[in-house]
């Protein structure tokens, strides 16, 4: 199933409720093992919706459309399940569990085969040391927060990684620390680790600076309305906006 | 005791029969909390042969008292008291710590120092007439433990006791006093275990503590109790100037019922007090816990955790309360619960009171509610099944930090929160 052929990610006409309320209304997005994508979009715009909906969070209603992974089906997989098969998640504001560190946090992350060195080896690499026994997310800054969810993605080291807004919150130093990480990891310059395939929400594209993206999208009421480099797209957004953004020739593909 | 008292002085003898007095006037008398215990129902427990040490403790009681941090292992302590059913069976301080702790029954404590024990420390911490089961204790006592540690001794190795019941239908009735002297630390592990066999039975237990100037006692507890007994007991420590009172209670398996309510009476400057409580509620326990904490010296501090899960048909009451009776006082209760069965109930009580006391400052939070969905979401967006989410996120909000808690029991509780956990799920 998972030849060169299969699409590591592939979304056809998605289209979500939460409540009575459509956030997405066809949502087309291939995604390729190794290939980072970059997901753009004003507030509201349902980039959060479509990173849950792929992560199979409860609340999320597909009304039409299909989500499959390395060509299974994912609609009847819970969200456990998908972290298993390959998918992982670095969250925007993750919720602190009391009585949990964050060491048991990388270690569920990693599932079997996981010694300690490895662990030392990342907490080394994000700077999570002084971390590892403080009780996940409890009182952490924002720059805690993201080096802890980077430190549990590089020890599930999953097929496909997904940043929510991995800057937001977040000083220069950290976003340097965390940018660095999420480029090792997704461009496979780890010690014995391939090319992993990304999905980054980003607001503002700082992040962009350490990370290299192969392809922009812009998810605007809905939809994704544009695709083209990551780069050029942030461009024309801070120069033009969303809606000018969105109406020009480029985008309307 | 009856024959004891002839080597008492004329004072002495009027102290014990005060107290006698006392007793028997509260014979009666319901306690304030918790379901009343028909006492008629039991015997006192029985008396058992002296052991040479303590693995010649039976391998099943052994066994059980372990679970208790009660260890046969004594190069892990500084010394050790087992008292099974009414006697004595075994006590001894280890070479290291010797003329830095003693340990015996608080009969033979009575009889060495019949002085200071009675002007001191015997029923001067709880009164005698406080409920029916001080004035059983007080009326018929089968022993209970003395330790004291000398003044200025560090005892970095903690004292282990145990106290044991291995019939059915029995009464224990155990008066313990620990006395910690100026200057000196320790950490007692005290286990209370019945039999395997055990159904019915009654536990009432005096404690009265001491901590002196500048000391600090651990006191720490692991209760194994049976289906169809019931524990009453009660605690009462005083605190002198910079001392440190932790008291570290776990209950993890079924009881009848437990009720319980020691009270720290911080009378020292700059004293403290910190309780720590993990409950698990089981089948049809009844439990009723909780601590006081007076602040009567300047500067005086109190903390207390509570955590408590309930299952099953169980009832638990987690109550906290302090009273502040001095201005630079500060004591905060934090008390948090979830209920996990619908024939399940529990009770939060915090309770402060200011006496006169306008510059005290003192707080609670208390809380009972779900393991929060996200937090489960969270850990299974790691790749963990929602079951072994839910059990792990449950451990973790029992499995308080506890600061200066011995080792071997912080294992021996995270063991034992473990096999509950799963036993539950």
């Amino acid at each position: 199933m998972d030849d060169a052929s299969t699409p590591l990610l592939e979304i056809a006409d998605l289209h979500v409720r939460i409540g009575e309320r459509e956030i997405l209304s066809g949502v087309d997005l291939t995604i390729a093992e190794g290939e980072t994508h970059v997901l753009l979009g004003p507030n509201g715009g349902g980039k959060t919706t479509l990173l849950n909906t792929i992560l199979g969070m409860p609340g999320y209603e597909i009304s039409q459309g299909t989500i499959a992974f390395r060509g299974q089906d994912l609609a009847a997989l819970s969200i456990d399940e998908r972290a298993r098969l390959g998918i992982g998640v670095a969250f925007q504001r993750p919720p602190a569990v009391r009585g949990i560190k964050l060491r048991q946090m990388m270690r569920v992350a990693a599932g079997a085969d996981f010694d300690d060195a490895e662990l030392s080896a990342i907490a080394e690499e994000v700077d999570v040391a002084e971390m590892l026994d403080r009780d996940v997310n409890l009182g952490f800054s924002g720059g805690e927060a993201k080096r802890a969810e980077m430190a549990q993605l590089l020890a599930q080291q999953p097929a496909l990684a997904m940043f929510d807004e991995p800057e937001s919150g977040v000083d220069l130093d950290n976003i340097a620390v965390v940018g660095a990480a999420m480029h090792r990891l997704l461009r496979g310059e780890r010690a014995n680790a391939a090319r992993r395939a990304g999905l980054i929400i980003t607001h503002t594209g700082h992040i962009l600076q350490y990370v290299t993206a192969d392809v922009g999208h812009v998810l605007y009421e809905g939809r994704l309305a544009c695709r083209g480099n990551p780069l050029d797209l942030i461009a024309d957004i801070s120069s033009q906006g969303y809606e000018r953004c969105v109406e020009c020739a480029a985008c309307n593909r | 005791m009856q024959q004891m008292t002839n080597a008492f002085t004329a004072e002495q003898r009027t102290r014990l029969e005060e107290i006698q007095r006392l007793a028997e006037a509260a014979a009666e008398k319901p306690a304030a909390l918790g379901p009343d215990v028909d006492l008629s129902a039991f015997r006192t427990v029985p008396e058992h042969d002296r052991v040479a040490s303590i693995e010649s403790i039976q391998r099943q009681i052994r066994e059980t008292a372990l679970m208790s941090g009660f260890t046969s292992d004594e190069s892990q302590r500084s010394a050790s008291y087992f008292q099974l059913d009414r006697t004595p069976i075994y006590e001894r301080v280890m070479e290291a710590f010797g003329g830095q702790v003693e340990v015996m029954s608080t009969e033979d404590a009575l009889g060495r120092y019949p002085e200071e024990m009675l002007s001191k420390w015997w029923w001067r911490a709880v009164p005698a007439d406080k409920d029916k089961y001080t004035a059983l204790v007080a009326l018929h006592q089968t022993e209970g433990y003395f330790i004291r540690v000398k003044a200025g001794a560090k005892v970095e190795k903690p004292i282990q006791a145990c106290l044991f019941v291995s019939e059915s239908d029995v009464t224990q009735n155990v008066h313990n006093v620990i006395v910690v002297e100026d200057g000196a630390e320790a950490s007692v592990i005290t286990g209370c275990n019945v039999h395997t066999s055990v159904r019915e039975g009654l536990h009432a237990g005096i404690s009265e503590f001491f901590v002196g100037k500048g000391a600090t006692l651990t006191f720490s507890m692991i209760h194994n109790w049976a289906e169809q007994f019931s524990v009453r007991p009660r605690t009462a420590i005083v605190v002198d100037d910079d001392g440190t009172y932790v008291n570290n209670y776990v209950l993890l398996k079924p009881v009848k019922s437990i009720q319980s309510f020691p009270i720290a009476r911080l009378e020292g400057a700059r004293s403290r007090a910190v309780f720590n409580t993990i409950v698990y509620g089981l089948k049809d326990s009844i439990i009723d816990l909780g601590s006081e904490t007076q602040l009567i010296g300047e500067g005086s501090r109190s903390e207390a955790i509570a955590r408590t899960v309930s299952k099953d048909r169980s009832t638990v009451y987690s109550r906290g309360r302090l009273v502040a009776r001095t201005d630079s006082a500060k004591a905060h209760l934090d008390c948090r619960g979830i209920v996990q069965s619908h024939e399940s109930t529990q009770w939060a009580i915090p309770d402060l009171a200011s006496e006169g006391a306008p510059g005290a400052e003192l707080s609670h939070e208390a809380a009972i509610s779900p393991i929060a969905a996200e937090e489960v979401f969270y850990l299974m967006s790691r790749g963990m099944p929602k079951d072994e989410a839910t059990s792990m996120i449950t451990r973790g909000f029992v499995n308080i930090e506890i600061p200066g808690l011995p080792e071997p029991l912080r294992r021996t509780i995270d063991t034992a929160i473990e096999e509950t956990s799963k036993e539950s799920m």
